[in-house]
């Protein structure tokens, strides 16, 4: 242990006596933990496969779920179910995908597991067409709803520019651990949304976002303390055009990709990039990731990570 | 037995009826959607012949059932009666006499002005609307604070148990439904059905149908030793012991006399025809139904040439414009055929799980208050929902299939850049771009790599999202009403692409 470790310890032991006992717990678990995975790959990027399937390969080379997930841990899951939309039109997350990475955290012993989104359209109807709650109900989660501001904490966020606290979902600060499982599509606002766009679905006020520039607030939501232990994209169909809502079928492509990380910039950078093939978007026009960047959030210079690609 | 039958119908017709208007998890199933159209006025407004045949056929044959078993503002004030029994067991009821002028004289005032377009003094009396009122603004919004309540004791949350938004969408509604709410109960609570009897221009027309009824109550004079116990139970206040006569025009058969007779001397039976004593024993009725004949047949008749005249308005654009239109629910067709159609009874406010309808103010005009319009500041119109199409048992918003919906142009979006948080902020935003569900505002190249809204109105279908998700104080988007409904242009479907991606890109 050098100085620096020895000094966030005591910060952190520091703070433990101001907070609950299981936030402290999540925070020095997850710094081990990411530590830890340094070991291991930063990314691993799947093409080619069914969304679970894809999933299944990327988390092998990630060490296994079991990394990320301990026996009975209170687990959280946020996928994109902003819209009252059907699987194939992909302004959702895909449910299949989402099912797998239930099965697999109840699979490495989660206590529970626990689903939610601040949706834009009427949430139930957004639960239901998604085929999001179906599947991962089966699958043995347990969907909360986001749909009132008494769910939600105030959490000050130190590191950001514009947003400086924000309300946070209970299902987030209450969790051991959460995964974030955003979906790749373009955004009239932010240009795209990934997994750092997915981040205003935990929150109350997005209003806010908006009103304070909202490239500069989506990089500071991701300052938060609690990050996702890993961000696992979407990319299996692809809204190319029309996002984040997208009209028709004619938005979506199927690309079949699936990028894996726990740096949110980073693997942000490579779903872009990815995206750059379908429809031409140069990374630096989507700004929330360089001012995620700027905010020390994770890299974007890819080659400097060992990243592993694989082709189904 | 006739009794207890009454009792079990009208009980389950008015648990029915009051939990679909509260019903916000929609557990009841559709259908029950039923009991809102066999109500008279709705059908009446609807053109519902069927519903209208079997009402008239039931009240000739039996009299005022409908007022006992389905309205449901009738089977309320049993409630309140009853209540009022259990804290005085000896209430009694004594005949009164009929107060024929005031009740044929409202049905007749509240025809005319019906007819003559001010649809609200018929939706202030009707007892269905009433109802509905009552339901959707009070009842509506406790039911939802009980869940409220349970969720948060319970401490757990899912998505079949959850806590909801009470919003109270309109003051003026609730004190409307709250003061009725008062004057029914009491009413009820005092006088049992007085409001039926006097002023309720349901139970005006239903009453005088139901003199024709074949079967009535009829005294046995050969047993009846004039006791009165039948009278004391009569929340009408329709029998006359004294002559032994029933005002069948005021009795809403509800068979609390028939148990109360132990000479078995009053009964419910087969008798054509206008009961004699009946007619001759009210000084001046013949007159008042000449005048009822007159005016309310008069007017039934114009119903037709009314809906004949409305039409020929709209097509030639004679309609009044004011300067900002409303926005009327998706298959109301226009403002006009709303305000002709709509008696306010709140179903779609309540149904509607987008919460963007609200009881309007003076939006629409004096006498299109508390009809139902879209207002954007809790939500918008969902682009594939079609619940208030298939709600309103009125005919005033008509059905939509959602592809008819997806075209249908409630109202046009209106675009003010100098409001726009890009324009004033020099930031990204694009929060009505993203809701838009036909991209009728898309995000257009501005500068420094900002992107700017652009409106195309003519793809619009007005449901208001862009305008709700705006952040900007005050909003650079708006949706105008459409006074009369339009059919939006399809968009242009983007290049479908088939790409095959088979390299990662970076």
């Amino acid at each position: 242990m050098d100085r620096r470790d020895f000094l966030r310890a005591l910060a952190l032991s520091g703070l433990a006596t101001t907070v609950k006992p299981s936030e402290t717990f999540d925070l020095l678990m997850q710094t081990n933990e990411s530590t830890a995975s340094k070991k291991g790959y930063d990314m691993v990027a799947v093409i080619g496969g069914e969304p679970e399937v894809m999933f299944r390969h990327a988390i092998k080379e990630m060490g296994g779920i079991g990394k990320f997930v301990k026996k009975g841990q209170k687990v959280t899951i946020k996928p994109n179910i902003g819209w009252d939309k059907v699987p194939e039109l992909a302004s959702n997350t895909n449910p299949k995908l989402v099912a797998e990475v239930v099965r697999q955290c109840i699979a490495a012993g989660a206590r529970e597991v626990v689903v939610f989104d601040h949706s834009c359209d009427d949430w139930r109807k957004c639960y239901k067409n998604s085929g999001i709650e179906e599947a991962a109900k089966e699958a043995g989660a347990r969907m909360v709803p986001a749909n009132e501001e008494s769910y939600y904490r105030t959490i000050s966020l130190p590191h950001a520019k514009n947003l400086k606290t924000a309300k946070v979902h209970q299902a987030i600060l209450d969790s051991d651990v959460w995964i974030n499982i955003p979906v790749l599509k373009t955004h009239g606002g932010a240009k795209m949304t990934i997994s750092m766009k997915n981040m205003m679905g935990i929150v109350w006020d997005r209003g806010y976002f908006h009103e304070n520039d909202l490239q500069q607030c989506i990089a500071d939501i991701c300052t938060l303390s609690k990050r996702p232990v890993l961000n696992v994209v979407d990319a299996y169909r692809v809204m190319k055009s029309n996002g984040p809502r997208g009209r028709s079928t004619s938005d979506v492509v199927l690309a079949k990709g699936l990028f894996i990380s726990q740096d949110m910039v980073a693997v942000d950078t490579a779903a872009v990039k990815f995206f750059n093939q379908i429809t031409n978007m140069p990374v630096e026009q989507v700004a929330h990731i360089i001012n995620a960047s700027q905010l020390k959030v994770g890299n974007m210079n890819l080659d400097k990570m060992n990243i592993k690609r694989i082709k189904l | 037995m006739l009794r207890k039958t009454r009792i079990a119908i009208a009980f389950v017709m008015l648990s029915l009826i009051t939990f679909y208007f509260i019903d916000f998890a929609g557990l009841l199933p559709h259908k029950t959607q039923l009991l809102t159209t066999i109500q008279l006025v709705p059908a009446l407004l609807a053109l519902n012949i069927g519903v209208l045949i079997v009402l008239l056929l039931l009240t000739l044959l039996f009299g005022r059932v409908y007022c006992s078993v389905i309205c449901p503002l009738g089977i309320w004030q049993d409630v309140t009666e009853r209540i009022a029994k259990l804290f005085n067991k000896k209430k009694k009821y004594k005949f009164l006499p009929a107060r024929n002028i005031l009740r044929y004289g409202l049905l007749a005032i509240v025809t005319i002005a019906f007819l003559s377009g001010f649809t609200l003094l018929l939706s202030l009396l009707e007892p269905y609307s009433i109802f509905g009122r009552i339901a959707s603004n009070i009842f509506h919004p406790a039911y939802m604070y009980g869940n409220n309540v349970l969720v948060k004791i319970l401490g757990k949350f899912s998505s079949s148990l959850y806590i909801v938004e009470i919003a109270v969408r309109s003051i003026f509604s609730l004190v409307i439904a709250a003061v009725s709410l008062l004057i029914i109960s009491f009413l009820g609570y005092k006088y049992g059905r007085l409001y039926c009897n006097t002023i309720c221009p349901v139970g005006s027309l239903l009453g005088f149908i139901s003199k024709f009824s074949l079967f009535k109550i009829q005294f046995d004079e050969s047993k009846c030793n004039s006791c009165g116990a039948c009278a004391t139970k009569c929340k009408s206040s329709c029998i006359n012991v004294k002559e032994h006569q029933i005002d069948n025009s005021r009795c809403v058969t509800c068979f609390n006399c028939l148990p109360a007779c132990k000479k078995n001397a009053i009964s419910f039976k087969y008798a054509p025809g206008i009961h004699s004593k009946t007619a001759s024993a009210e000084e001046g009725f013949n007159n008042s139904r000449r005048t009822f004949l007159a005016l309310a047949g008069t007017g039934l008749a114009a119903i037709p040439l009314a809906k004949a005249q409305n039409t020929m308005d709209t097509l030639n654009g004679k309609k009044p414009y004011k300067k900002l239109h409303p926005l009327s629910p998706p298959g109301s067709i226009s403002a006009k055929h709303m305000q002709d159609h709509c008696t306010a009874c709140h179903l779609c406010v309540s149904r509607c799980p987008s919460h963007v309808l609200k009881p309007s103010f003076t939006e629409y005009g004096l006498g299109g208050i508390m009809q139902p319009m879209m207002s954007f500041d809790k939500g918008f119109c969902n682009y594939d929902c079609t619940v208030c199409s298939h709600t309103c048992p009125n005919g005033a918003i008509l059905p939509l299939t959602k592809e008819e919906k997806h075209t249908t142009q409630m109202g046009r979006v209106v675009y003010t850049m100098p409001n726009c948080l890009v324009y004033t902020d020099n930031t990204d935003c694009g929060a009505c771009s993203e809701y838009c569900p036909t991209q009728a505002v898309t995000m257009k190249p501005y500068k420094d790599g900002l992107s700017i809204p652009s409106v195309n109105p003519d793809i619009c279908v007005g449901c208001g999202a862009c305008e709700y998700a705006c952040p900007a104080q005050p909003k650079a988007i708006n949706v105008e009403g459409n006074t009369i409904q339009l059919k939006a242009k399809p968009f242009e479907e983007e290049q479908k692409q088939d790409v095959k991606v088979d390299s990662f890109g970076f």
